[in-house]
């Protein structure tokens, strides 16, 4: 088996907030009716999270979930376990009108902190990110600038973005042009 | 610049966000039905200038279809409404005759 790599390998930026490429990590998109109980164990089970409120990330030591649409979550796990998961999970939800896929390989996954966090993302996603709008915990799917991202606010002020591996380059390229050192603007 | 509210995640997403899926309360014609009716169904949109119904996506959000009355003329976003109906809701109807009591749009006023 070759060694699975992540898309750009931990790349790093500093300016105005640091830009860190995440590295690999385990995810999985699951699909189905969010208020089953049965959704609910299963998901409790896999991630050690409970099924986020509308637009809300929920986090747990080693994984957390995030809220993608009225019938979607991402689960986020550990890259190694992530199938043994899976099954755990597939099988947890046997009968239920679900569909749980592994996209590790699929995403990239940024992280994006320091003071001039709020405004790298500002640049670049049409979403008020100013302290009172947007808090911690909250996720929010969104595009950044031509492609479809999603991010969520940690309590510490990081945010933690993901996206399509197939465009991680012009993700890195774009925060890293967004977070320029002699590019403040000094709004939030 | 439009922004309109997503019923299904409640995110004020603006247009960019969005795509736009034509008109709306559009009834198929199809199989079976008269060449005149398939050519309207096919052909024939309205065109206001003044209050209208648009079908919207949120494309780079939750990727929800859903409904937006609005005001062709001045922007001005009535409400959005579920995709899962086949007219306006009374609710959406109120709030446009609150500011055009005299609207029309197709059969619906």
């Amino acid at each position: 088996m070759s060694d699975p790599v992540s898309a750009l390998q931990g790349a790093q930026f500093s300016g105005i907030a640091s830009v860190e490429e995440g590295g690999l990590a385990g995810m999985i998109t699951l699909r189905g009716d969010l208020g089953s109980k049965v959704m609910q164990a299963a998901v409790k089970e896999a991630t050690g999270a409970d099924i986020p409120a509308t637009n809300q990330v929920s986090l747990s030591a080693d994984g957390g979930t995030a809220w993608m649409s009225p019938d979607e979550l991402l689960l986020m796990v550990s890259y190694t376990e992530v199938e043994e998961i899976l099954a755990a999970l597939n099988k947890s939800l046997a009968g239920e009108h679900a569909l749980a896929v592994n996209v590790s390989d699929a995403r990239a996954v940024f992280r994006v902190s320091g003071d001039g966090a709020r405004e790298t993302l500002a640049k670049i996603c049409p979403v008020d990110l100013s302290a009172e709008a947007f808090v911690p915990g909250q996720f929010r799917r969104t595009r950044m600038a031509q492609v479809a991202a999603a991010f969520w606010l940690d309590e510490s002020g990081a945010f933690t973005i993901v996206c399509f591996r197939s465009v991680a380059d012009y993700v890195f390229n774009l925060l890293s042009n967004a977070a320029h050192p002699q590019s403040a603007v000094g709004v939030y | 610049m439009l922004i309109l509210e997503c019923p299904y995640c409640g995110v004020k997403a603006e247009e960019t966000e969005l795509h736009a899926g034509g008109e709306a309360h559009l009834k198929r014609f199809g199989p079976g039905s008269s060449d005149s009716e398939f050519h309207d169904y096919l052909f024939m949109r309205e065109n206001p200038k003044g209050v209208h119904f648009d079908r919207w996506r949120h494309i780079n959000g939750c990727g929800k279809w859903f409904h937006a009355a609005r005001c062709t003329m001045t922007l001005e976003v009535f409400g959005t409404y579920s995709a899962q109906t086949f007219e306006p809701p009374q609710d959406i109807r109120d709030a446009i005759s609150a500011k055009r009591p005299d609207w029309t749009w197709r059969e619906f006023k």
